[in-house]
């Protein structure tokens, strides 16, 4: 049957652009892709969803102004003397990757900018993955179904570290290059293989004369490409999951309430670019980053005191420098423990612990349902007690990764930092385990106090026996429902080594290891008020009539300044 | 689930999305305008600055500064910075302050496919698996992975000429007599030429030799891999201060000693020097040695200690190495303990 439709000049935008609209159809069936990638697609807003965002347009910046740098950029450590515009420099012995940094600083116009920008972007676009990463995790977003969209996720983590670690090599002067020789310790610290290994990346023995152009085409080419690929399969899974958000009125597991793609998120989004572009463009003009001038072109035998890597290599520095100098003899074999439990060990198990934990958490759990609601980092304190956990642990790697910074800038002994942080990247974690599990339960009751027994009025009320208390107010209809919004926490049973004919159970084992990781996981966490219990204590609120003034219909509440609070 | 389990495990009811709020500019047309108006006068700033970008690129000289900084980045990147950030925020200004603001409930759907989807899809698999007959014939089906995989070798062994295969430990470029120079003049050191308590950078002639056309014979990538295994520090300290370790108490000069300046840990350059405690620390991780007491490591990562060189002086008169090292110099790597014995062997 024919259906009838309507000609595209018939249509507003159709009167204006019937004709490339229709070209482009024609060919194309671009309105069709419409239902796939509808234009008035709706996403949800809240600050947090951002954090990615910056990601994202970060790279885009990446692109550009590294675009730009390779118009110039000389890939290989062929020998030149300087002759160029930087007095103090001129007449030495340097590679041509370092010299033509140099020109692109001093000679071509808007190249220093561009480098700064480049820097400074690179550095935003980890942190930013870094900080989208904590979000996804204290809420819950990994949870079914965006678990392949998590790993995808770590894996634009990991290669955005190699990739910012190649680009700080590139320059070729003394502080890329001594990263570089940290890497050739590293890559030689791995038993058995690490001397092959050592000969096969760096073409003989460091420094050899292959590694930046071998870097350079990691830093431009490859792993740019495999972000690029695995950036556009974290938008498609987006697009087809919708994003995730948060609980609230009318907003539910079963739908997405926010703003359609077109105008208003693409809108915000494209401009979202420009600022992110313009604040690096900022930073790049006002804040000098990586003066590749004042290190001087890379020598083997030279240092200067105070090397850093770029932030994000900080924590497996702090690792490297606080680990002690374990290394022994083995099967005629050194096993340089001291390099490579800090520098190889730990980022792999980083990575590994990360890309399990949703499943660990599924299998413990035993949830099989899809979840599009964020979860509040107060209802699940086990999971948000770990994530702290190791977000001190960091800190602490971080901090040694600085230790002889910290010692110079605080008058302190450095050999004592570094045993405090050998004891401290245990400790303290332990510690910001149980305090943060602890804050999570009691801001977990806190919530269902204000559920069945209303918010703090400010009114204060003197009874005819003299005693003094804070009238309370029940919480609005959305209010109530945004707070019992999340899920109940589940009864937990304890397995049975035999059914009740006796039979023993084969999995027997390691149902009481679930069973127990689970009454660890749900451990003090408070169960959300039902409805009954709210009708209950609505009950209880209307018999108390005792007031001496009643509240109005349409009472807000009274801040402490006197105004009116909106509920 | 009992039915009184089921109502009191009632959730509270959604009230639904509240009322839309309207926005001061949906209400209030002046403000509108003033909006519509502020936004324009962003994008036009942001025009003059991309025209002020254009001016700064071609005035401003580029050894001109300001506050010490270059000028010409200085202008150029604040310039394209607020030229940017004003198209953005006034794109987003737009957006939050004109554009309709009325929020749309999208209804989500499983991720999975539907029934229908995901049995026609397995049908087709089958059916498509079923015609390639790939489960009937192991024969055809595990031969051809088996040469799939076997093109896994070419891929791997075609990387083989990535870099020589290791040839473990090779001597450094300091031999028996060669002089201990400057690092940076390349000039020969005496003994008088240290006061007790400094410290001198220095390395092996070899690298400053030049040939007969005055080129140097250790040049580019050989002269710094050399470096990276010769660099040494020669340090002054009182005699009485030293405990030699039997067998080094002729190596050194008067309380003169030379170490090597590559760190065992990962190979950084050690320079740190503390005259009063005799250590020597390493700034990249810190390890600590002490050049009092044959290069011990007392505190750090690293394991090793530092490689010392014997020192003599020759007739002139100047400081010269009584041989090459006899400890693995840099980071350490696999077989390192088999190529120490085999050095210490050679040295008896």
């Amino acid at each position: 049957m024919a259906k009838a439709y309507t000609p595209i000049e018939k249509t507003d935008v159709g009167k204006k652009a019937s004709g490339p609209v229709a070209w482009m159809d024609d060919r194309l069936g671009l309105a069709a892709s419409n239902k796939l990638m509808p234009l008035r697609k709706v996403f949800p807003e809240h600050w947090s969803f951002m954090l990615g965002e910056i990601a994202l347009w970060s790279f885009v910046v990446l692109l550009l102004s590294g675009t730009f740098l390779t118009f110039w950029f000389q890939p290989t450590m062929g020998d030149v003397v300087y002759n160029g515009s930087y007095q103090p420099l001129r007449g030495l012995e340097m590679s041509q990757a370092y010299e033509s940094t140099l020109r692109i600083s001093f000679d071509i116009r808007g190249g220093l900018l561009m480098r700064q920008i480049h820097h400074w972007a690179a550095m935003l676009f980890v942190a930013a993955i870094v900080v989208h990463l904590l979000r996804i995790f204290f809420t819950g977003a990994y949870r079914k179904p965006r678990e392949v969209n998590w790993l995808i996720g770590l894996g634009l983590f990991q290669f955005a570290l190699i990739e910012g670690f190649a680009g700080y090599s590139l320059p070729d002067d003394l502080l890329s290059g001594t990263g570089l020789r940290f890497v050739d310790g590293l890559v030689r610290s791995i038993p058995i293989v690490g001397s092959y290994l050592e000969f096969f990346v760096f073409g003989g023995e460091f420094p050899g004369d292959v590694i930046i152009p071998r870097l350079y085409i990691a830093h431009v080419f490859l792993i740019p490409g495999l972000l690029l690929g695995l950036i556009a399969g974290h938008m498609v899974l987006l697009v087809y999951q919708k994003h995730t958000q948060w609980p609230g009125p009318g907003r539910t597991n079963d739908n997405v309430v926010g703003y359609p793609l077109l105008p208003q998120y693409a809108a915000k989004a494209g401009g979202f670019f420009l600022v992110v572009f313009g604040f690096t463009a900022m930073m790049g003009a006002i804040f000098q980053i990586n003066p590749i001038w004042l290190y001087g072109p890379y020598n083997p035998s030279e240092v200067t005191a105070g090397s850093q890597p770029d932030w994000y290599m900080g924590f497996v520095e702090g690792a490297v420098r606080i680990m002690p100098n374990w290394e022994f003899t083995f099967l005629g074999l050194t096993w340089s423990l001291n390099v490579f439990i800090p520098a190889v060990l730990l980022l792999t198990s980083l990575f590994l612990m990360l890309g399990a934990w949703p499943f660990i958490e599924n299998w413990l759990t035993g949830d099989k349902r899809e979840h599009h609601l964020l979860q509040r980092p107060r209802d699940v304190p086990t999971r948000t007690a770990i994530g702290v956990a190791g977000v001190v642990m960091y800190a602490v790697f971080w901090i040694a990764g600085g230790n002889d910074i910290v010692a110079t800038k605080f008058h302190l002994s450095l050999n004592a930092i570094t045993w405090f942080s050998r004891i401290a990247w245990i400790v303290l974690p332990l510690i910001a385990f149980f305090v943060t599990r602890r804050i999570c339960i009691g801001l977990q009751r806190a919530d269902v106090e204000r559920v069945l027994h209303g918010y703090e009025t400010g009114i204060i009320e003197r009874s005819p026996a003299g005693g003094y208390s804070e009238r309370h107010a029940p919480l609005a209809a959305g209010a109530q429902f945004s707070l019992t919004s999340r899920d109940h926490r589940p009864a937990i049973e304890a397995p049975y080594q035999h059914d009740a004919y006796g039979v023993r159970d084969k999995h027997f084992r390691m149902s009481k290891l679930r069973f127990k990781l689970a009454k660890f996981y749900f451990y003090g966490s408070v169960d959300k008020p039902t409805a009954h219990d709210v009708e209950h204590a609505a009950e209880h609120f209307a018999e108390h009539d005792g007031h001496p003034v009643p509240l109005g219909e349409d009472f807000q509440g009274v801040s402490e300044t006197g105004i009116p609070k909106a509920h | 689930m009992s039915q009184i389990d089921k109502i009191e495990n009632k959730t509270v009811a959604d009230p639904g999305l509240p009322a839309h709020q309207y926005r001061p500019t949906d209400v209030d047309p002046k403000l509108d305008r003033r909006a519509e108006r502020q936004i324009a006068g962003m994008f036009l700033l942001a025009a003059l600055l991309a025209v002020a970008f254009c001016v700064a690129y071609v005035t401003i000289d580029k050894d001109q500064t300001f506050l010490r900084f270059s000028a010409q980045n200085f202008a150029l990147g604040v310039t394209l910075g607020g030229s940017l950030m004003l198209i953005g925020s006034g794109i987003i200004r737009w957006a939050k302050q004109l554009m309709g603001d009325h929020e749309i409930a999208e209804l989500r759907h499983p991720s999975a496919s539907s029934d229908d989807d995901r049995t026609q899809a397995l049908a087709d698999l089958n059916a498509g698996l079923e015609e390639s007959g790939v489960a009937r014939r192991p024969l055809i089906r595990n031969s051809l992975i088996g040469a799939v995989g076997a093109l896994g070798l070419p891929a791997v062994i075609m990387l083989r000429d990535l870099g020589p295969l290791p040839y473990g430990h090779k001597n450094t470029v300091w031999r028996k007599g060669m002089r201990v120079v400057n690092d940076v003049s390349g000039t020969p050191i005496k003994p008088s030429d240290l006061e007790v308590g400094q410290l001198v950078n220095a390395e092996p002639e070899a690298l400053f030799e030049v040939d007969e056309k005055g080129e140097r014979v250790l040049a580019g990538t050989a002269a710094l891999q050399a470096k990276s295994k010769a660099a040494v520090i020669v340090v002054r300290m009182r005699p009485e201060a030293i405990h030699a370790a039997r067998g080094r108490e002729n190596w050194g000069i008067d309380g003169i000693l030379c170490y090597s300046k590559i760190c065992t840990h990962v190979g950084c350059p050690i320079s740190l020097w503390e005259q009063q405690t005799h250590h020597l620390l390493c700034p990249c991780h810190q390890s600590t040695f002490d050049l009092a007491n044959n290069g011990k490591v007392v505190f750090g990562p690293a394991h090793r200690p530092l490689p010392q060189l014997p020192l003599g002086v020759d007739a002139d008169g100047y400081l010269i190495a009584l041989s090459d090292f006899q400890e693995i110099i840099a980071p350490s790597y696999p077989e390192l303990a088999r190529d120490q014995k085999k050095l210490d062997k050679r040295n008896g």
